[in-house]
């Protein structure tokens, strides 16, 4: 089959490799009909997360139609079915998972111990996403082997189209989380960074919510004309001051909840902390480029909370934290619990309270898809999101 | 639009946080330069390296001649690579300065440290703006009708009222009286 396959930093090529076969009870094989590039695809393509080895296959987006089943998955699954498949592979029977938090099942990381190094303990096992997260092929292909695929899927309807629902396996639940994560109330401000795929679904999500107001922040035309569209207000970070607007926006008082859908790789133009990040990280003394967890932990309103969906990967410097601690602040973060959210996103787009094919700017073939990582992590051509149709 | 701008518009790439690299990396060179210019005899002195006060102001009026180059520049980036191959030439004449006896060689080892740290910073620049396009950016894709919300942002305002946080993401009772203001109603806690 053909599949995106990662061989080093920027070097992402479409190649020929073995179709996937049933490795244990509970695999699924699914024939991919849909499949997209996640925002932190880039962070493996510019390689600043460590842990991928040249011939892993790329992406965690994807749905498809089950075409085999394990002896395991009857009853659950059967050949025919229509899913969508979650980034985060999840076994259903841990203490984690039985309390919905899936993104850090225990069991299902093979290599638990490499992550339980870097991280103190393991987390799930994620499709196409390092060796620290049990360097499972990834789902840019045309086939994907599904791993405890009993419980790591997403049946879906027939009749609604590929479009509306492929994201329901990750940037929309991430976005929505990241909502969640704030508990809105309705007098709310909501001030997200990174008008990406994820902070676009974030902004959704806080507007379903009922937030009084959401800003966004960036800095690339189409992204804040998209985000204006969906209903926030937008700040330019090349433009003016994010600390001032957002002040002035809420009446010297800050946003009470503030959301980092940025991540490691933070563009900051011209602040003196962006820039000291990027000399520690291009000589190695640093590897995230924090600059929108300082500017939230600075900015939000006492006993405000900060929800971090943006993918960090390793060590921060500079972080505010006598800001966090004397105002109050609370922080949430995590990788999403995409099962958690899904039923009921599914129902609110079988509803029409939201359609996120929304934020679909590039539709591709698997053979263009190594040229639209440049195009995507550039943002050139107004690339937003793009859908791979192996 | 407000973000329409002639700025964001105008560059060939959108990594301006590098654009605003390379500007710094100019400014520095001018000072740089002026420095070795305005004072080569007490550089060479701290340097231990006397009778090279001619080269060092030759140098300054390189780092002069390149940030100029830097700054005026549709594209920085021929700029940047010429203070790569300057930064080697600086640190192969302050090797030089590591022979024999010079007293200073603790300076000298200084000064190389700094100009290695640049020259990590320089190439660093270079790469990422030689990686970018040249090329100016495309029209505007014009995304002001991708709401997202099939029945119309006002309808949906507010729609997934219904959902309830779980008791896991929900806002510790303690600070809840803070966050909404009908809460100021209620008594403030006291100190």
């Amino acid at each position: 089959m053909k599949a995106l396959v990662w061989h080093g930093t920027t070097d992402i090529r479409c190649d020929s490799v073995p179709d996937p076969q049933i490795e244990h009870p509970r695999d699924a094989i699914i024939k991919v009909t849909s499949c997209a590039i996640c925002g932190s695809d880039l962070h493996l393509y510019d390689h600043f997360m460590p842990g991928m080895k040249s011939g892993d296959i790329m992406g965690h987006e994807t749905m498809g139609e089950v075409v085999e089943v394990g002896s395991e998955t009857k009853g659950k699954l059967k050949v025919g079915d229509r899913v969508v498949i979650p980034f985060t592979i999840i076994c259903g029977e841990c203490d984690q998972c039985k309390r919905g938090n899936f993104s850090v099942c225990e069991r299902t990381n093979r290599n638990g111990h490499i992550a339980a190094k870097a991280f103190g303990h393991t987390t799930a096992g994620l499709f196409g996403y390092t060796h620290l997260t049990g360097g499972y092929p990834g789902g840019q292909a045309e086939y994907l082997r599904v791993p405890f695929a009993d419980t790591t899927h997403i049946k879906v309807p027939d009749g609604i189209p590929d479009e509306k629902l492929l994201f329901l396996s990750d940037i929309f639940p991430t976005g929505w989380q990241a909502a969640v994560q704030c508990d809105i109330q309705p007098t709310d401000t909501v001030a997200i960074w990174g008008a990406g795929p994820v902070g676009q679904m974030a902004i959704r999500s806080a507007i379903l919510l009922g937030a009084k107001q959401v800003i966004v922040i960036d800095r690339v035309p189409e992204r804040l004309a998209m985000a204006e569209a969906g209903g926030a207000i937008t700040i330019n970070f090349d433009e003016e001051s994010v600390i001032e607007r957002l002040n002035e926006l809420t009446n010297g008082k800050g946003p009470e909840k503030c959301i980092d859908a940025v991540g490691m790789e933070a563009h900051a133009a011209g602040t003196v902390d962006a820039m000291y990040d990027r000399v520690k990280q291009a000589t190695m003394m640093e590897t995230d480029r924090p600059h929108v967890l300082r500017e939230m932990a600075y900015v939000c309103r006492p006993a405000g909370t900060l929800s971090v969906p943006g993918v960090y990967g390793g060590l921060l410097d500079k972080i505010p934290f006598g800001a966090i601690m004397n105002k109050g602040l609370t922080i949430r973060t995590g990788q999403t619990h995409v099962n958690r959210w899904t039923d009921d996103l599914l129902r609110r787009i079988e509803e029409g309270q939201i359609d996120p094919s929304f934020v679909i700017t590039h539709t591709v073939s698997l053979d263009e898809g190594p040229d639209m990582y440049k195009i995507f992590r550039d943002k050139q051509d107004g690339c937003i999101k793009v859908v791979i149709k192996p | 639009m407000r973000y329409e701008t002639e700025r964001t518009r105008r560059r060939g790439h959108a990594d301006t946080a590098t654009d605003t690299l390379a500007r710094g990396l100019g400014l520095f060179s001018i000072a740089l330069g002026i420095a070795e210019i305005a004072a080569p005899r007490a550089l060479a002195r701290a340097l231990g390296m006397k009778g090279q006060e001619g080269l060092i102001a030759g140098y300054g009026v390189r780092e002069i001649a390149t940030g100029i180059g830097i700054l005026a520049s549709k594209d920085p980036t021929p700029w940047i690579w010429g203070r790569v191959a300057g930064d080697g030439l600086d640190l192969a004449t302050l090797a030089t300065a590591l022979e024999g006896n010079n007293p200073k060689k603790g300076n000298v080892g200084i000064a190389m440290a700094a100009v290695a740290g640049v020259t990590a910073l320089d190439v660093y620049c270079a790469q990422t703006l030689s990686r970018e396009s040249p090329h100016p950016l495309p029209p505007l894709q014009d995304y002001s009708n991708r709401t997202g919300y099939p029945r119309g942002i006002e309808q949906s305002h507010g729609a997934a009222s219904d959902f309830e946080v779980p008791r896991d993401f929900r806002t510790p009772e303690a600070l809840r009286p803070y966050t909404q203001p009908e809460a100021s109603r209620h008594p403030q806690p006291s100190m």
